[in-house]
């Protein structure tokens, strides 16, 4: 976690390869990534689920073929197979229901299920989200939560959560890593980074104004830019 | 100004390199696509070129209706109107059957292919194909491509066909040319040669119009006004694009 536009997503990024870093190495699992080529990259990522911000939805296929889509392409199972699959991954979120519906019909909040559902439905190893409570009515939100942690801990997967909700991560998170300034600033279980002294750790767990992080993007002085005449 | 128009043209041939580079590319998935995903590319040919049929209908029988009109007009005072037939089949085969055709496709079928895929960059849905090791190219690109390299020589080959039609509805049944003069002069004249112009024209514009449409799409910038502009670069580079070409394979052909 960590303020906004601190390289979280862009760490995300790195990570699964959707860019390629300038300098250093990253590992996942043992592997070099940036040596990889493309097969082997492929490979890799269907070991990878991944939540996206919006959703991500395909918008021109209904809900079901959505979270059927990887199957479809990586699997020869039968439809019959496919229909049990889709249908009990759509149940854990709750939208068996609205299996049928387009994506534009759903609300954010549902896409994100969706897509959770989808993310889910090749059995990954390394479940990846990018803000995924942003959003939620407060139910959902807790159901999300819960399964987030459940699957983890069912499934035996792992999982990596780009959040700034520090109560939810407080909720999921086994080890968290507090992110400013494209370095890591702190890390731990929530419970000890909340009890950390750190002003930048104090600022963000406890969502103040005043501190190492500024509120205010880099602006000219308030004062001057009000009262002085209008430039160029 | 030297220095702005050496970096224009470099940037020009780097462009025309990197679409090159991605035409390869498309080439090189094109087998697969038509072996594992053939229904998609049907389905594209359905998109593209099925409903741009009325647009070229209705087009191609008032362009053949206006060739007929002026070729009567002109060849009627050295007392030819008879070659009328000949005359309006030469040009709507050979140049403005394949050129017209290009431009409404470029309007009608690729500003849909670049929207919609630089909308689907856009929203993510490419990255996330590729995080689900989908190929976009493989999944989204290469059957819309394909799509309208098909259906481009079959909307051309319509767009000649329905304009002879509207030049014979003006000629014969407006103006009393002779039906028989119009069309078997028609016959004698134009030889395979003329239509294989036509035919090589349409093929090669297909290509050059898809492979613009979609280039535009994946290389959008992905925000409201990227995918809006490259919808617009669409049509105006492939206009460009198709009449400098129609001039060299024309000279080429000559």
């Amino acid at each position: 976690m960590g303020p906004s536009g601190t390289g979280k997503t862009t760490l995300l990024q790195l990570i699964t390869r959707q860019l390629v870093p300038d300098r250093g190495r990253i590992i996942v699992d043992g592997i070099d990534i940036a040596t990889l080529n493309q097969k082997d990259l492929y490979k890799l990522r269907r070991r990878f689920g991944m939540l996206f911000q919006n959703g991500a939805l395909l918008t021109d296929m209904s809900v079901f073929e959505n979270v059927a889509f990887p199957l479809r392409e990586h699997t020869r199972l039968t439809n019959r197979l496919i229909r049990h699959v889709v249908l009990t991954k759509l149940h854990a979120v709750g939208l068996r229901g609205a299996a049928d519906m387009m994506p534009r019909q759903l609300s954010g909040g549902m896409a994100r299920r969706v897509a959770l559902a989808r993310a889910m439905v090749m059995d990954p190893d390394i479940l990846i989200y990018d803000e995924p409570f942003v959003g939620l009515d407060p139910i959902s939100m807790g159901v999300i939560v819960r399964l987030v942690r459940r699957m983890n801990d069912t499934l035996g997967l792992s999982s990596i959560l780009v959040s700034h909700d520090v109560k939810e991560i407080g909720e999921v998170a086994d080890c968290s890593y507090l992110i400013s300034d494209g370095k890591v600033a702190a890390s731990g279980s929530p419970d000890e980074l909340r009890k950390q002294s750190s002003e930048l750790v104090r600022q963000f767990m406890h969502g103040m104004a005043d501190g190492p992080v500024a509120f205010h993007y880099e602006a000219p002085d308030y004062e001057e830019q009000l009262l002085g005449r209008e430039e160029k | 100004m030297l220095r702005d128009l050496y970096n224009t043209f470099i940037e020009f041939l780097r462009t025309f390199g990197a679409m090159n580079l991605f035409f390869l590319q498309l080439l090189r998935h094109t087998p697969a696509t038509f072996g594992k995903r053939f229904r998609l590319v049907v389905w594209q040919v359905h998109n593209a070129g099925a409903l741009s049929i009325v647009i070229i209908m209705v087009s191609s029988l008032f362009v053949g209706g206006v060739l007929g009109l002026q070729a009567y007009a002109n060849l009627e005072r050295f007392n030819a109107e008879d070659t009328v037939g000949i005359f309006v089949a030469f040009a709507l085969v050979k140049e403005i059957g394949p050129v017209i055709t290009a431009l409404l496709f470029a309007g009608r079928a690729g500003t849909t292919l670049a929207s919609e895929i630089g909308l689907m960059k856009a929203t993510d849905q490419l990255a996330a194909m590729e995080m689900m090791a989908v190929n976009p190219i493989r999944r989204v690109v290469v059957p819309r491509f394909l799509g309208g390299v098909i259906s481009m020589p079959i909307l051309a080959a319509i767009f000649s066909m329905v304009g002879l039609l509207g030049a014979h509805l003006v000629a014969v049944e407006l103006l009393s040319v002779d039906v028989g003069a119009f069309w078997q002069q028609m016959q004698q004249t134009l030889e395979q040669a003329d239509v294989n112009e036509g035919i090589i024209k349409s093929v090669v514009f297909g290509v050059v119009a898809s492979l613009i449409a979609v280039w535009e799409g994946y290389n959008a910038i992905p925000t409201a006004e990227g995918v809006g502009r490259a919808t617009t670069r669409t049509v105006v580079v492939t206009a460009i694009s198709v009449l400098i070409l129609d001039f060299m394979i024309t000279a080429l052909v000559l």
